[in-house]
């Protein structure tokens, strides 16, 4: 383990001891704030309950992730092919990200009803955006010495795209992709708690009303679990599929 | 052979070159030569079909074209090789764009990799091989474009002594053992007097042939040759000319 690591780690441990001590101390009642040996207990021996729930949202956040890229990779290449959709429509992408995602959330129950539908729409709205403008960077990034090059070769816009701009914009891709995954999380979590009977969300509000504070952190454990989960297996994903070097003479 | 006649390209009625005439005979080494911004880039442009020409004509082996794209072969100083593809695909993408038997393709870059000693390092990454490797599979790849005619964008100007060297013996075979006929822009008076048979003197705006110099001196030329020094002299000169001709 690095020395960062280490430190990271170390400060994680600190923090934990000092809210166990003050836990401790000042004897707070489990319902107002558990310490956090009582939070991971729960984690854990709750695990059989949090788990199906868990499962509820990882799918929706998939899903939404899997929808967000199947609206943001056409869309990106689109305005990339052809300048005037660009213009027509980056204004309305920009107006679209100036709504608050969370007042939809409650008009997309009443459209979508209880079920997953509404929470996968949720987490792909939210994400989309970042995908489609980094990949649409990226796509427009490219050196104009390989355009001509690729233009010489008789390459057509989507042998272009497959051998030129998709590798050249990956970097930017994932880097979208990446911010997009963390916040998923919350779209999914914001629609469970609207109106949901299944899903992580669904608990927390659930243990909230019954003042089973330690419950409700013990789900934020996982929910953060899962985020982190998400982080790591795009950077494995990343790291998979570019497996070349970006050296000094290509570098972004 | 390629023959330009009557070129005239405009931007906002400001010409950049207007009833531009050029012929390069074939398996000759032609450079333009001229001041940055002179309109050769443009003139580039116009060539490889990146921007329509306003009026004149191009022809190829005598039949008028509408523009080089699908004739010519491109070199720039920068290798272009693509970091994902290994040097062997690299070398492929003519022919992968270009739809042709793969299997054929693959057989002939393999040939091209041997002659100039690449054998071996057909599956290594861009990175993981030299500068001069690299520009060698560039070349490689421009073989595989199997285009007479070549055109070079200051394809020495911006390298090392020991990079520039080995690129400007690479691009004379190209020239010598595999008979292309070579197109040059730079602004590099060295780089032109190095690889040219026909160097053609540019004017500014609108661009211009100011002066047709045939070089003959036996290539690859060095810069120990007074004869070659004196030219470069006459054309710095002539090319600054403005500036240094006004009298003290």
């Amino acid at each position: 383990m690095s020395r960062a690591n280490l430190l990271a780690l170390a400060f994680l441990l600190l923090l934990f001891g000092l809210w166990e001590a003050a836990c401790q101390i000042f004897t707070i009642p489990i319902f107002i704030l558990p310490p956090p040996s009582i939070i991971v207990m729960t984690a854990v021996f709750q695990a059989p309950l949090i788990l199906p729930h868990a499962f509820i949202t990882g799918m929706e956040i998939i899903c939404g992730i899997g929808l967000a890229l199947a609206v943001a990779l056409p869309l990106a290449m689109g305005m990339f092919a052809w300048p005037w959709l660009e213009k027509a429509l980056s204004p309305f992408l920009v107006a679209s990200q100036a709504i608050p995602v969370f007042a939809l959330a409650p008009l997309l129950v009443v459209w979508l009803g209880y079920g997953m539908a509404g929470k996968i729409l949720m987490a792909a709205i939210i994400i989309f955006f970042p995908i489609t403008v980094s990949l649409l960077e990226g796509f427009k990034g490219c050196d104009r010495e390989y355009r001509v090059l690729f233009r010489l070769m008789g390459a057509g816009f989507w042998q272009t795209m497959r051998y030129l701009y998709w590798p050249w914009a990956l970097p930017h891709f994932f880097a979208g992709l990446r911010v997009g995954v963390t916040v998923a999380t919350i779209g999914a979590v914001i629609g469970e708690w609207v109106g949901a009977q299944k899903g992580l969300g669904y608990l927390m509000i659930q243990a909230n009303a019954r003042l089973k504070v330690d419950l409700v952190f013990a789900v934020i454990l996982w929910l953060s679990l899962m985020g982190l989960l998400l982080w790591f297996g795009v950077g494995w994903l990343e790291k998979k599929s570019i497996h070349w070097k970006n050296d000094q003479q290509f570098s972004q | 052979m390629l023959s330009v006649s009557s070129l005239t390209k405009a931007f906002d009625q400001q010409p950049v070159f207007s009833g531009f005439d050029l012929t390069v005979n074939r398996n000759r080494f032609a450079v333009l030569i001229g001041p940055s911004g002179c309109g050769k880039s443009t003139f580039f442009d116009v060539l490889t079909g990146v921007i329509p020409a306003d009026e004149g004509h191009i022809r190829w082996q005598g039949d008028e074209v509408a523009h080089l794209g699908d004739l010519a072969a491109y070199m720039h100083q920068k290798d272009l090789l693509l970091p994902w593809f290994s040097l062997l695909e690299n070398s492929l993408l003519p022919a992968k764009t270009g739809g042709e038997d793969l299997g054929k393709a693959r057989t002939r870059a393999t040939q091209l990799f041997a002659r100039l000693g690449l054998a071996g390092y057909e599956a290594h990454l861009p990175h993981e091989v030299s500068g001069g490797m690299r520009q060698r599979c560039a070349l490689v790849r421009t073989l595989m474009f199997k285009r007479d005619l070549i055109l070079l964008d200051e394809p020495l100007s911006a390298l090392d002594a020991i990079t520039r060297k080995s690129l400007q013996s690479l691009l004379l075979l190209l020239q010598s053992e595999f008979d292309r006929t070579m197109l040059m822009i730079t602004h590099d008076v060295d780089e032109a007097l190095l690889l040219a048979d026909d160097l053609y003197l540019l004017s500014t705006k609108p661009m211009g042939i100011v002066e047709k110099i045939v070089l003959t001196g036996d290539k690859p030329r060095r810069f120990d040759n007074p004869e070659l020094l004196a030219m470069k002299d006459r054309i710095m000169r002539k090319l600054t000319g403005d500036i240094e001709h006004v009298p003290c």
